[in-house]
């Protein structure tokens, strides 16, 4: 099987569906002729025609809003949004429209539209270029959100979500684009080539949304995951000795709420790791999750490691990023409760 | 130390308060049949001027004047004419509903009817309206079902949206009238999403986009006007310039620019100015501009100057922030006078077929209403099910939502 790189997987996931799919779009701010500036639309243009992916002027409530009027009328928009950090503008489009469209049209109006979107940090970006908005994607009702952590998944994942009927909101951990990076900054990047999740089937396959992955079996405790997380959580596992179940999660709305709870039902302790800020972040919903459907088997609180309740800094970067040092302690200290 | 004065806010204020005599002397009104009408191919720097006139048909004779005239027959005017009627008709039985607590909200058209009956009679079938709250005629110039309306609005069990929108945020694809979202701005970038979809599949359908004076100051207005510049879509960029949004008088949004027409000059996109309340001129404009969308050359920009001679919502006092007699003073007149005005001039009509309409349209809408009041009001006999609050929320419920609606007991 070929292994590619996740940003290939992703452009892979777009030519197959536009492909097999007149109705499939993709446009975003350089992501025409020059193919993006991560080039997860390279070679689109030339392949399918201006039409089908262009350039678009530089305003992502346009971008957003634009795909929402061509869902409406029969096409799937797979848009890109240059960074998450710049999706703020588009969030009124994201929000009070795709989000809703069915609903208040009582199903006359749908909007199956993609909105990609670079995502988290570790690339020295600062608080424009490394943000993890998922909190405020997963917080709306009628939106899926979708958070994969390599390559073969960001594929399957991809090709579910434009096929999707519903809007989704596709993150991606801009950090993994070239590599199964695990928080270990200092040392050399792996590449997806030397990693079994590089290795990306040909053609069109799905990973269903909602369905979460155990990524290693153990029976001491809980790592709930996604994203970049899911390789530090990985690499703390591995320096602690901790005999964690490490789940991807993939995607946080639908969640797969099954996997999760069978999980912590095993093991009776949940530590919970994501980039985003701490206050009203993911890991708080997935926290309270957990105590209401498992509160009985827990041997111990449920543990939040996250990103710090400040903006992203620059300097500071790896004083922010929970890495496999802080998330090692939390799953230590965990284990000594 | 500095030699300048120290620096002042500049803040509009309208020509006239409460308590003050009504003063349009900075609308200029051109004569009927004074402005010319280019061809639909016609260099858009050309025509720049047509974004500070305002192009008129009718004049105070009721004759139909002039280059934009001539496009419409006896009967097709006597339909507009039952059109803007009905939706006059509408309103009123609606208002009256709203003080009876059938409904808890409503917005009514009163001055700007032919604005949305004239429009939609220059679309064909499939193009598809992006509206605003005001533009109802758009569905009741398309033919559609009064008593749907009518349930929407009281949210009943014949309510066409479960229940789920206030009142007069209507639907209906079939009409080609994009659901409404109550936002501002937001579905004017939609509109020519929708119609940059219709040339990417080489289609033949064109777009409608709605927005008022006030919102045109939203960020997603400037996003349609460069989209649709860049991409030529072809869309009807419309902004109904009814004085007041909300208690703001229009100069708040508007700013320096001479005219809201004028912001489409900017972007390359013919601008147009014409008088909102002659529903000759605006299907004139209309068709127009449809016309330039149907033969690939691109978006037009049409300002409708109009008057909201009614309160923006039941929510809201007018007299608190602009003249009683405001409305009196307009000088673009009623819509509906000036039409039937005309009728009567050329012969097609007469003050006692007139009266004969009303009283035939009044039993029409009342009909409607014993109808639509049969299957319920908001607090009232049948409503949606409690059950389709949480259906098509996705296509496919999910876990999370089939738990929850578990919890609701339904």
């Amino acid at each position: 099987m070929p292994r590619k790189t996740m940003i290939e997987a992703i452009r892979d996931a777009m030519d197959v569906m536009m492909d097999r799919d007149d109705n499939v779009v993709v446009f975003g701010e350089d992501v025409g002729f020059f193919g993006g500036v991560f080039r997860g639309t390279q070679g689109l243009q030339a392949k399918y025609g201006k039409s089908r992916c262009f350039d678009t002027p530089i305003n992502e409530s346009g971008i957003v809003g634009a795909a929402v009027g061509m869902a409406a009328y029969g096409l799937r928009p797979c848009v890109e949004i240059q960074f998450a950090d710049y999706m703020y503008p588009a969030y009124d489009q994201i929000v009070s429209e795709a989000a809703r469209l069915r609903y208040r049209s009582n199903g006359q109006f749908t909007c199956p539209l993609v909105v990609r979107m670079p995502t988290g940090g570790g690339i020295s970006g600062g608080q424009t270029h490394s943000q993890s908005p998922e909190a405020l994607f997963t917080h709306v009702s009628g939106l899926k959100t979708v958070v994969p952590s390599n390559p073969s998944d960001a594929k399957g994942l991809l090709i579910a979500a434009i096929e999707d009927p519903d809007p989704v909101i596709f993150l991606e951990p801009k950090r993994l684009y070239n590599g199964p990076f695990d928080g270990h900054h200092d040392r050399p990047i792996t590449p997806w080539s030397k990693h079994e999740l590089g290795e990306v089937p040909n053609g069109h396959y799905v990973v269903p949304p909602g369905k979460a992955i155990v990524r290693r079996q153990g029976a001491a405790l809980t790592l709930l995951a996604y994203g970049t997380m899911v390789h530090v959580g990985m690499a703390a596992v591995a320096e602690t000795g901790v005999d964690a179940e490490i789940i991807d999660l993939r995607t946080l709305l639908p969640l797969d709420l099954e996997t999760i709870e069978a999980s912590v039902r095993k093991t009776g302790r949940c530590v919970i790791i994501h980039e985003a800020t701490r206050t009203s972040g993911f890991g708080a919903e997935l926290s309270a999750l957990v105590q209401e459907t498992c509160f009985y088997h827990l041997e111990t609180p449920v543990r939040r490691v996250t990103g710090w309740d400040t903006p992203y800094p620059y300097a500071q970067e790896w004083d922010y990023f929970p890495g496999p040092a802080r998330v090692g302690r939390a799953l230590l200290e965990t284990m000594e409760q | 130390m500095t030699d300048y004065a120290p620096l002042t806010l500049h803040v509009p204020e309208p020509a006239v308060r409460p308590g003050g005599t009504p003063d349009f002397s900075s609308v200029g009104v051109p004569r009927a049949g004074s402005v010319a009408r280019p061809e639909v191919n016609a260099d858009p720097e050309s025509i720049r001027d047509l974004a500070y006139s305002i192009i008129r048909v009718l004049n105070r004779d009721g004759k139909a004047i002039g280059p934009w005239g001539g496009l419409l027959s006896d009967e097709e005017l006597l339909e507009g004419l039952r059109h803007m009627m009905i939706l006059r008709t509408f309103d009123a039985r609606m208002l009256m509903a709203q003080r009876q607590g059938k409904t808890s909200f409503y917005m009514q058209h009163m001055g700007e009817e032919a604005v949305s009956c004239a429009f939609r009679k220059a679309l064909l079938p499939g193009d598809m309206n992006f509206p605003t709250y005001r533009q109802a005629g758009l569905l009741i110039a398309a033919g559609y079902s009064l008593g749907d309306m009518m349930c929407q609005i009281y949210s009943n069990e014949r309510d066409p949206l479960k229940g789920r929108q206030m009142p007069v945020l209507y639907s209906s694809k079939e009409d080609g009238f994009f659901s409404l979202s109550g936002n501002l701005a937001t579905q004017y970038i939609q509109a020519v999403g929708w119609a940059m979809a219709s040339a990417i599949k080489n289609d033949t359908k064109i777009a409608a986009a709605w927005i008022g004076d006030g919102a045109t100051a939203e960020s997603d207005f400037h996003a349609a006007l460069v989209f649709a510049s860049t991409y030529k879509a072809p869309v009807v960029l419309n902004i109904v310039n009814n004085q007041w949004a909300i208690s703001t008088f229009q100069g708040i949004a508007r700013g320096g620019s001479g005219t809201f027409a004028a912001r489409g000059l900017g972007f390359g996109i013919p601008a147009l100015r014409v008088d909102g309340n002659d529903y000759l001129a605006v299907h004139a404009v209309a068709k127009w501009a449809a016309e330039r969308a149907r033969r690939n050359l691109g978006p037009t920009l049409i300002e409708y100057v109009t008057y909201r001679v009614g309160a923006h919502s039941t929510s809201d006092d007018p007299s608190a922030y602009r003249p009683k007699t405001e409305s009196d003073a307009w000088p673009l007149g009623d819509p509906v006078i000036r039409l039937k005005n005309h009728l009567i001039t050329i012969g097609a009509w007469s003050d006692e077929r007139h009266k004969q309409a009303e009283a035939e349209v009044l039993d029409t809408v009342i009909t409607a209403q014993k109808e639509a009041e049969s299957h319920g009001t908001l607090h009232a006999g049948g409503k949606p099910s409690v059950r389709d609050m949480f259906e098509d929320v996705y296509a496919e419920m999910p876990p999370h939502l089939r738990w929850q609606r578990q919890q609701a007991g339904v």
